[in-house]
C-alpha cells in the first residue's frame, strides 16, 4: 500500500462514546471546546464549533472515568479505577502532565472536588475522596499533600463541602446516622465533627442543595429530610411528600442535578422543582410534565443561576433556561426538531455566552438515549455526533439493491467533461508532468470518487451494507463505500419501560436473503435482545428491513433466549429457519408457519447442535427429541434430548475459550497435494469445535501463576458424535486465548509463561481413511471422486499437524480473511495490543516447515522454520491508524474472488479491502485507462506513418 | 531502576521510554509522546508518558509480569519484569524479542516502522525492465537482427532444412507426456 492510496479503498472512523461528564471551556481567545469523558473510558477534547475531536485518549478498559474537572485553569483532571488514578492532562494539546495513585483499601464512592477560591498558597488544591480516604492533592505536579483516612469510621463519605480555610466531609454511617467532619485545609487535621441518628433510614444519593443543606429521600421514599449544618452542628427536618403535591403514588426519585437552594424530584412521569428555603422549608416551585432532563446550575456573571431542562413533545423536544431564583421569568425557550430515532435526552449540559447585543445566550449539550451528542444553539443543531458507534456489540453484511434498468442514479453520476477531466488528470500522473495542484487534485478525485459510493450492487461485490447493533439498542447501516449511515433505527423493542428495565441487544442474524425474489422483495434481519443481563430475562426479537431500515415485525418472546441456532434452511420465501434455546431446556422454532414446521419435521433428524456450559465445565451435544409437553399446545415448541456430553475435571481444566467454524465458509479444495506428491484429504467437517482449558490456577490474568502451576490443554471436538479428535497439552502455558478456526486448521495465540512470550500455534487435521486415493494422476485429471458426501456418522481416522512460534505481541482479536469461492489462499488478521491489524500468510502458520526446507519444499513455498512469527510494518492493514479500543474482526467475502472485506470496530471503526494473492482477477486502481488509450493512439500513428513511409520506399524501389 | 514501597499489597515499577526524534537522538516533541500507551500484563493496566517519558505502575504484586509499549510508528520489544519481594520490589528486566536484560530500566524502540510501500522514482530502466518493456526490447532486436542472418544463408541450405522438417512428419502425443506411461 502506498500512502497516497489511504482512504481511497478504506475509511475510518473515530469516535468517544456515551459522554459521562462535560465540561465547557470558553474562556480567553482561542478555541472553544467541550471536555468530555464516556462510557468508554475515553478523555477528549472536542472543537465546540464544529464537533470534532481535538485530542482524545483511551483509557484502559478496567481505567473507568470517576470525575472530570479543570484545575488552574490549563489541566483537565480525571479521577479514574475508582478513585485510585488521578491524572492531569494538558488543555491545548492532551499530553498527560502527571499521574498520581491514590492508596486506599477499601471499595467507596469517588468523589473529585476541585475547591474554588481557597487562598492556600495559591496552590490549587485537588481533594479526591477514594478507596475510604481523602486525598488532598497538588495541582502543579500531582504530589499527595495530605492524607485523611476513613476507614475506621465506616463512614460512607457523600459529599465534601468547602468553607474558608476548612473543609467539611459529610456522609452516613449505615443508612441512617449523619456524620460530618471538619478538617484544616492545608494539613487535613481533624477540627471537630458531629452526627446525628435520623429519624428513619434513608434511600438513595444524598443531594447538596446548598453549601449547608442536604435533601435525601427515607426508605420508603414517601418524606423528604432536609439536613442543615451549621457551624458543624447537624439539623434536620422531614417532609411528607403528600404535602406538596396530591398525586404522590409512585416511586419517588431525587434527580443528581446540582441546583443551588432548588433540588428536582422526579415522581410519576413528573418532575417536581422543590425550593428550600433558608429556614429550611421545602416549597413547591413547579411541576413539569414529561420532563425529559435537568441540568446542572450554571453560574452567570450578575450573580443568576441559570438550569436548563427538556420536556418531550412528538419529535420536537422544548428547551427551558431559568434563574433559579426568579422562576417566572424565561431566559432561554427553545424548541428544536429532533430525529426520533435519537431517542429521549439523556443528559443536559448548558454553557452560555455572550450575543452581538450584550445579552446572554445559552448553548445545550445533549446526550441522547441512542449516545448519540448534539450541540444545540438557538434553537438549531449546529453539529451531531453518532457515538453510539463507539459501542458496536455485533455486525452483519447485507447487499445493496440490484440496480434495474431504467432508474436514475444521475446523482451520483458524474457527467462525461468531469469524467474526462478526471483521466486528464490521472494521464498527467502517470506520465510525471502533472503540477502539485495537478497531484491533489487528483487525490482529492480519487478520495471522493462516486463510483464507491452508490447506492447499489456492484460487479465486483465491494459495494455493501454493514449492520451494525450497538449497545443502546440502535441498529445502523454504514455503507462500505465510505462508511456514511445509509439509515439507523432506534429499536423500541430496545428502549427502556417498566416492563424492559434494562434492555440490550445481543445479536443481529440474517433472517431473510432473497436470490430468486431479488428485485421484489428486501433482504432483513433478525435482532434478538434481552430485558437484563440474566439469562433468564425477557425476550424480544426485531425484524429490519435491511435497505429501508424500517422495522417489520417485533415479538416480545413468552420464553427466553439463551442461545439463537440459524438452521441451513429456508422457506419459500427464503427466510432462514432459526432454533431458539431458552433456559428451560425448550427449543422453539421461528419463523412460526405451518411451512417452517413442515420443512423441520423433514430434517428433524438431522438438527444437532452443542452447548458450552464454562462455569461447570462440560460440554453437550444435543438432538430435537419431540413436541413440548406444556399446559397450552404449542406445535412449534420441541422437547431436546442430550446426545453426548464432556466432563472436563475440575481441579485441573477450566473452559477459558471455544470457536467454531463458520456455518458458510466455502472450502474448495478437500484435498491437499503435498510435497512428494502424496495426497492427504483435509478433514473439512463443519461440525467440530476447538476449546482451550487452563488449569485453575493460571486461568487469570498474567502475573497470577507461576510456569509450574500453569497448563493449557486444548481439544478437537467432533460436536455430533462428542468424539475428542485431537487433544494436546501446552505445560507451563496459559491463557487468554484467541483462536480462529478455519477449512481444516485451528490457529490459537497462548502465553507461555517459561519463556514469558506468547505464542502461536497451528494445528491441522486430517482424514486418514481417505487415503487409498493417493494417485496424484487422478487427482490432477480429474477423475478420483471428489464429490463423496461427508457423514458425521462417519468414523474418520484422522491425523493431526501442529507446530507453535513465538509471537511478540498481546492480541485482542484474531479473524481469518474468506472469499467467495476459497482459492484465495488465507491471511491471519491479528488485532493486536496497539490496536493496529496485523496480516500474516498462513504460509507462516504451516506445520510442515522445517530448518532446512527441501528444494521441493521451497518450490511449494514452504518457508523456512524460524522460532517467532515475523511482524513486517507494511503488513498493517490498518498502516499508520489505530482503531482505538479494538473488540472485534468481521471479514466479508467480496463477489471478486481475490478479495476480502474486512471491517474493524472497538471505540473507533475502520473498513478496507484486502486481497491475500494480491488482485489477479482485475485490473489494479493504479491502471490507467487513459495511459492505454494513448498507447493505442500512438500506435495507431505509428502504424499508419510506417505505412507512408513503407508507400515511399515501395514508390522509390520501382523508380530504380 | 528502584522502585519504592508501596502499601504492602504491591510495589511501584518505574520506567522510561526514550523514542528518539527523526534525524536527531534528541527526545521527541511532546505531541507524539501523547499517544504513547504503556500496557501492563496484556491490557490489565493501561497508562500513559508524561512529558519526561517517565511512566509507573503502582500496587504491583510481586511475582513476573510483561510490560508493552504500543506507539505507532515504532517496534517495542515486550518487556519481561520481575519484581522480587525479597528485595523490597527491586525489578530486573529483559526484553523478550532478544532477551536482552535492561541494566536500567528505559526502553527504546528496537526499529522504526515504516507502514507503507515507498514507490520508486520514474526512470527510463524501471519502463525497459518491466515486463512491456523486456517485450518491446525482444521484438526490436528481432526485427533488426534477424534480416541480417537471413541474407547470411544460402538458399540451398534453406531449402534442404525444410525438406527435412517436412519428413518428421506430425510428433506424437506420447512423447510430449513424459508421466504416460507411468499412467498406463
Amino acid at each position: 500500500l502506498y500512502e497516497d492510496q489511504v482512504g481511497l479503498m478504506d475509511w475510518h472512523q473515530q469516535y468517544i462514546g456515551k459522554v459521562k461528564h462535560a465540561l465547557f471551556h470558553t474562556q480567553k481567545s482561542g478555541r472553544k471546546r467541550v471536555l468530555v469523558s464516556t462510557e468508554e473510558n475515553v478523555v477528549a477534547s472536542l472543537d465546540l464549533r464544529r464537533g470534532e475531536i481535538f485530542w482524545r485518549h483511551v483509557l484502559g478498559t478496567n481505567d473507568v472515568v470517576d470525575g472530570l474537572d479543570i484545575a488552574l485553569g490549563k489541566y483537565v483532571i480525571t479521577l479514574s479505577s475508582d478513585g485510585s488514578i488521578l491524572r492531569a492532562w494538558n488543555l491545548p494539546d492532551g499530553q498527560m502532565v502527571w499521574e498520581s495513585f491514590l492508596q486506599g483499601s477499601v471499595a467507596s464512592k469517588s468523589i473529585l472536588y476541585i475547591p474554588k477560591n481557597l487562598k492556600a498558597d495559591k496552590d490549587d488544591l485537588i481533594l479526591v475522596f477514594g478507596k475510604g480516604c481523602l486525598h488532598a492533592v497538588s495541582s502543579i505536579d500531582g504530589e499527595v499533600l495530605w492524607k485523611k483516612d476513613f476507614v475506621g469510621e465506616s463512614i460512607e463519605v457523600n459529599h465534601i463541602i468547602q468553607s474558608t480555610d476548612e473543609i467539611y466531609v459529610a456522609g452516613f454511617v449505615g443508612s441512617s446516622k449523619f456524620y460530618v467532619y471538619g478538617l484544616n485545609a492545608k494539613n487535613g487535621e481533624l477540627l471537630k465533627n458531629d452526627h446525628k441518628a435520623l429519624p428513619c433510614d434513608t434511600f438513595g444519593e444524598l443531594l447538596s442543595v446548598s453549601g449547608d443543606k442536604f435533601v435525601v429521600l427515607d426508605k420508603t421514599r414517601s418524606k423528604i429530610l432536609t439536613i442543615n449544618i451549621k457551624n458543624g452542628e447537624i439539623s434536620y427536618k422531614q417532609k411528607p411528600i403528600s404535602d406538596l403535591i396530591e398525586d404522590s403514588s409512585g416511586q419517588a426519585v431525587i434527580l443528581p442535578s446540582r441546583l443551588p437552594e432548588l433540588f428536582a424530584l422526579r415522581i410519576n412521569s413528573h418532575v417536581l422543582l422543590i425550593k428550600v428555603t433558608n429556614e429550611g422549608e421545602l416549597v413547591l416551585v413547579d411541576k413539569i410534565n414529561n420532563a425529559a432532563a435537568v441540568s446542572d446550575a450554571l453560574s452567570i456573571p450578575e450573580g443568576q443561576h441559570a438550569f436548563a431542562f427538556v420536556q418531550h413533545e412528538d419529535s420536537k423536544i422544548h428547551l427551558f433556561v431559568k434563574d433559579v431564583n426568579d422562576w417566572n421569568g424565561d431566559l432561554l425557550k427553545e424548541r428544536v426538531v429532533i430525529d426520533h430515532q435519537r431517542g429521549n435526552v439523556d443528559k443536559i449540559f448548558i454553557n452560555n455566552y455572550v450575543r452581538t447585543d450584550r445579552s446572554y445566550g445559552f448553548r445545550a449539550l445533549m446526550v441522547m438515549e441512542d449516545h448519540s451528542l448534539l450541540l444545540v444553539q438557538q434553537g438549531e443543531i449546529v453539529w451531531s455526533r453518532e457515538d453510539g458507534l463507539a459501542s458496536v456489540v455485533d455486525v452483519t453484511a447485507s447487499e445493496l439493491p440490484v440496480e434495474k434498468e431504467g432508474v436514475s442514479v444521475a446523482k451520483v453520476e458524474q457527467n462525461l467533461f468531469e469524467w474526462l477531466k478526471g483521466h486528464v488528470l490521472k494521464l498527467k500522473g502517470t506520465l510525471m508532468i502533472a503540477s502539485a495542484e495537478d497531484v491533489v487534485a487528483i487525490q482529492a478525485l480519487r478520495l471522493r470518487s462516486s463510483e464507491k459510493s452508490k447506492m447499489t450492487r456492484d460487479h465486483n461485490g465491494f459495494r455493501k451494507l454493514l449492520i451494525v447493533l450497538t449497545r443502546a439498542g440502535k441498529v445502523f447501516a454504514l455503507h462500505t463505500g465510505d462508511g456514511r449511515v445509509v439509515w439507523s433505527i432506534l429499536l423500541h423493542t430496545l428502549r427502556k419501560t417498566e416492563v424492559c428495565e434494562h434492555p440490550i441487544g445481543l445479536n443481529i442474524y440474517q433472517w431473510q436473503v432473497p436470490h430468486h425474489h431479488a428485485l421484489d422483495e428486501n433482504p432483513s434481519i433478525l435482532v434478538v435482545g434481552r430485558c437484563g443481563p440474566s439469562l433468564a430475562a425477557p425476550s424480544v426479537l426485531s425484524f429490519i428491513d435491511a435497505y429501508t431500515g424500517k422495522e417489520l415485525n417485533s415479538l416480545s418472546l413468552a420464553h427466553t433466549v439463551a442461545q439463537v441456532i440459524p438452521l441451513p434452511y429456508t422457506d419459500s420465501t427464503e427466510q432462514r429457519l432459526h432454533l431458539i434455546i431458552d433456559i428451560n431446556r425448550y427449543a422453539y422454532l421461528y419463523p412460526r408457519t405451518s411451512e417452517a414446521i413442515g420443512i423441520l419435521q423433514r430434517e428433524f433428524s438431522n438438527v444437532y447442535w452443542y452447548s458450552v456450559d464454562a462455569d461447570n465445565g462440560v460440554i453437550r451435544g444435543h438432538a430435537l427429541k419431540s413436541n413440548c409437553i406444556h399446559k397450552v399446545v404449542d406445535e412449534y415448541c420441541f422437547d431436546f434430548r442430550n446426545l453426548w456430553s464432556i466432563v472436563f475435571p475440575s481441579e485441573s481444566e477450566k473452559i477459558i475459550a471455544t470457536v467454531t467454524r463458520k456455518s458458510n465458509e466455502v472450502v474448495h479444495t478437500q484435498a491437499k497435494v503435498m510435497t512428494d506428491h502424496d495426497v492427504m484429504y483435509k478433514y473439512v467437517s463443519k461440525n467440530v469445535l476447538f476449546v482451550a482449558n487452563a488449569a485453575p490456577k493460571a486461568s487469570g490474568e498474567i502475573g497470577t501463576a507461576t510456569p509450574e502451576e500453569a497448563s493449557l490443554v486444548i481439544y478437537i471436538i467432533d460436536t455430533v458424535t462428542g468424539r475428542i479428535l485431537h487433544r494436546m497439552t501446552h505445560h507451563g502455558c496459559q491463557g487468554p486465548v484467541h483462536a480462529v478456526f478455519s477449512e481444516n486448521w485451528v490457529v490459537y495465540h497462548y502465553f507461555n509463561l517459561r519463556a514469558h512470550r506468547y505464542e502461536m500455534s497451528v494445528v491441522e487435521v486430517y482424514d486418514q481413511s481417505r487415503a487409498d486415493n493417493k494417485d496424484v494422476w487422478k487427482f490432477v485429471l480429474g477423475k478420483h471422486n471428489l464429490t463423496s458426501p461427508i457423514s458425521s456418522y462417519y468414523r474418520a481416522e484422522v491425523v493431526t499437524k501442529s507446530q507453535s512460534y513465538f509471537f511478540t505481541h498481546s492480541v485482542k482479536a484474531i479473524e481469518v480473511t474468506s472469499t467467495a469461492k476459497g482459492i484465495t489462499s488465507k491471511q491471519l488478521l491479528i488485532g493486536t495490543i496497539g490496536d493496529q491489524v496485523l496480516a500474516l500468510d498462513k504460509r507462516f502458520l504451516d506445520p510442515r516447515r522445517t530448518l532446512n526446507p527441501s528444494q521441493a519444499e521451497k518450490e511449494e513455498g514452504i518457508i523456512p522454520l524460524t522460532d517467532s512469527l515475523p511482524i513486517i510494518s507494511q503488513s498493517y492493514i490498518t498502516h499508520s491508524l489505530k482503531v482505538e479500543g479494538l473488540r472485534g474482526i468481521v471479514t466479508v467475502p467480496a463477489k471478486l474472488e481475490s478479495t476480502s472485506l474486512v471491517f474493524a470496530y472497538g471505540v473507533d471503526l475502520f473498513f478496507t479491502q484486502i486481497a491475500p494473492s494480491r488482485t489477479y482477477d482485475s485490473l489494479t486502481e493504479d491502471f490507467s485507462y487513459a495511459l492505454l488509450l494513448l498507447t493505442i493512439v500512438a500506435l495507431v500513428a505509428a502504424i499508419f506513418v510506417t505505412w507512408v513511409l513503407s508507400q515511399r520506399k515501395d514508390l522509390q524501389e520501382k523508380w530504380r | 531502576q528502584s522502585p519504592a514501597t508501596g502499601s504492602t499489597e504491591g510495589y511501584t515499577i518505574y520506567g522510561r521510554v526514550k523514542i528518539p526524534s527523526v534525524g536527531t537522538k534528541d527526545y521527541i516533541l511532546p505531541g507524539k509522546i501523547s499517544n504513547v500507551k504503556v500496557i501492563l500484563n496484556g491490557g490489565q493496566r493501561v497508562t500513559f508518558l508524561r512529558p519526561d517519558g517517565y511512566f509507573s505502575f503502582h500496587n504491583v504484586p510481586a511475582g513476573t509480569h510483561l510490560i508493552e509499549v504500543a506507539a505507532i510508528g515504532y517496534f517495542f520489544s515486550p518487556v519481561r519484569v520481575d519484581v522480587s519481594a525479597r528485595h523490597h520490589g527491586k525489578i530486573q528486566a529483559a526484553l523478550t524479542e532478544n532477551r536482552r536484560g535492561l541494566s536500567e530500566f528505559v526502553l527504546e524502540p528496537l526499529k522504526d516502522e515504516q507502514y507503507f510501500e515507498v514507490r520508486e522514482p520514474f526512470s527510463i530502466m524501471s519502463i525497459v525492465k518491466s515486463p512491456m518493456g523486456l517485450m518491446m526490447g525482444f521484438m526490436l532486436i528481432v526485427v533488426f537482427l534477424m534480416p541480417k542472418l537471413m541474407e547470411n544463408m544460402d538458399p540451398e541450405e534453406m531449402r534442404r532444412a525444410q525438406e527435412e522438417m517436412r519428413n518428421q512428419g506430425v510428433p506424437s502425443l506420447a512423447s510430449l507426456l513424459p508421466g504416460a506411461a507411468r499412467s498406463n
